[in-house]
């Protein structure tokens, strides 16, 4: 979710396998630079290879450039690593969001599973439970939300659409990212 | 790293997994769409609705579908969101190259033979239905392209989910002597139509005006659809603390080096020596 001259994604830690729980502290946000945030949904394997698979495309861009990647960019970056595997995706669906530019305006961008890029201006949503969270989400977002009003309502929002999700839950992180670092929170949820 | 084209790696395994383990596939985002498309006396007007669906979900409520293939040759696109933008990517930069190489300025007409037989080679998997519109030197032209290959030339075209509805207004406004703003006013009503009774169509309307060495784009021209009417005032408010937090990390970014006066105070240096 975007606020002003800050973004926020959160997202839960529970991985499984259908109905059973497997592990509960399994990170799908990762940190591209000190702008910009990624995120993944979806199949667990795919999940940990593009992992591994961007990290090596951003030190070598680090490495060529000499500069850190903007977030736009590694958005186009993402959709096209995705749609090169048009017949035969990868199953997951990511969401970037991080500060663009001088301004540090913020910049959101979702893809589906071959890379069909939006960049909308107020939140992104993805998951088992993306249905629940586009409502949730829709009710409470206001524009320009300062960083700490953002972590609440990022949050409510969260956790009211996992206590909705049977497949989401057992624990939930949330990242803030303004022009002077990132906030890591971890929030209590119902382990059920 | 890998050659250019598609990367078929990982076919086996998602077949594996959809058909062994009934897995549950992620959705496309697909523009359900109404695109239109109209010759008039002196150029082209090319009009698309802004909805993206996700299923039955509304994944962009404000998305483009015209897409830029050359200056004065745009294309609009319905189908899976992800093919119609990398293809017209795609054409885009095959004619850029193009007409670099031969010095002379794109016709419409090789677009559409690259498009057409750019899709034709997969056969319909890649699901792009194209309304291709422009003025070149030889004048204005408007065509059509399903995703199998086959195209068509006509005077005005409609394309996607809300063809009918707007092809409803078209045959019975369109008339062969129409000028500038009859046809913006005429693709501007088949777009509508096409958002009033198509439920995969939707949001804003676009259009896009093609003259000799001019374009004009109107992005979102009505937005009568996607203002929300009755919205409740008092926005809810989050007191802070109002969430119970277990760990708090903060990582401060790092703060870069400034070296000032650096050339100066090494001379400097070498001088006390």
């Amino acid at each position: 979710m975007a606020g002003k001259n800050c973004v926020a994604i959160a997202g839960d830690t529970r991985f499984g396998v259908r109905n059973q729980t497997v592990a509960l502290d399994s990170n799908r946000i990762f940190k591209i630079n000190n702008r910009t945030l990624f995120g993944m949904t979806g199949l667990n394997t795919d999940i940990l290879t593009l992992r591994e698979s961007f990290k090596f495309q951003m030190n070598l861009y680090n490495l060529e450039e000499e500069r850190e990647i903007s977030p736009k960019t590694f958005a186009h970056n993402v959709a096209q690593t995705l749609y090169s595997k048009r017949f035969g995706p990868y199953f997951i669906t990511p969401i970037i969001a991080g500060l663009e530019g001088e301004d540090y305006t913020p910049f959101l961008c979702a893809t589906d599973l071959i890379g069909a890029m939006e960049f909308p201006k107020s939140f992104v949503v993805a998951g088992t439970g993306e249905e629940s969270l586009m409502g949730v989400c829709e009710t409470f977002y206001k524009e320009n939300m300062e960083p700490d009003e953002l972590f609440e309502v990022v949050s409510q929002c969260l956790l009211a659409a996992v206590d909705r999700d049977a497949l989401s839950g057992w624990g939930s992180v949330v990242h803030v990212l303004t022009k002077d670092g990132i906030t890591t929170k971890r929030l209590r949820t119902r382990k059920d | 790293m890998q050659k250019g084209g598609f990367n078929f790696d990982l076919y086996q395994r998602n077949v594996e997994l959809i058909e062994k383990n009934n897995y549950k596939v992620p959705k496309t985002t697909k523009t359900g769409t109404t695109i239109v498309g109209v010759v008039f006396s002196d150029g082209v007007v090319l009009g698309a609705d802004t909805r993206a669906t996700s299923g039955p979900i509304v994944a962009d409520p404000n998305c483009e579908k015209i897409h830029r293939i050359s200056d004065y040759i745009w294309c609009a696109g319905a189908g899976t969101a992800a093919d119609t933008e990398n293809t017209t990517g795609m054409i885009s930069l095959q004619l850029e190259l193009l007409s670099l190489s031969t010095g002379r300025s794109p016709r419409v007409r090789t677009a559409l033979t690259l498009l057409k037989n750019f899709l034709f080679r997969y056969h319909g998997y890649i699901s792009a239905a194209l309304v291709l519109g422009g003025v070149d030197f030889t004048g204005p032209h408007l065509h059509m392209i399903h995703p199998h290959g086959s195209t068509s030339t006509l005077p005005y075209i409609s394309m996607g989910s809300g063809s009918l509805a707007a092809m409803a207004v078209l045959e019975t406004g369109y008339s062969s002597k129409m000028g500038e703003e009859d046809a913006k006013s005429l693709v501007h009503q088949a777009i509508l139509s096409g958002i009033l009774n198509d439920l995969g169509s939707g949001g804003n309307v676009d259009l896009c005006v093609i003259k000799h060495k001019s374009m004009e784009f109107f992005r979102n021209i009505d937005t009568t659809n996607s203002k929300r009417k009755f919205r409740k005032k008092l926005p809810y408010m989050f007191k802070s603390g109002s969430t119970k937090i277990l760990e708090k990390e903060i990582e401060e970014k790092m703060r870069k080096m400034e070296i000032v006066n650096e050339k100066e105070n090494a001379i400097e240096e070498l001088e006390e020596l």
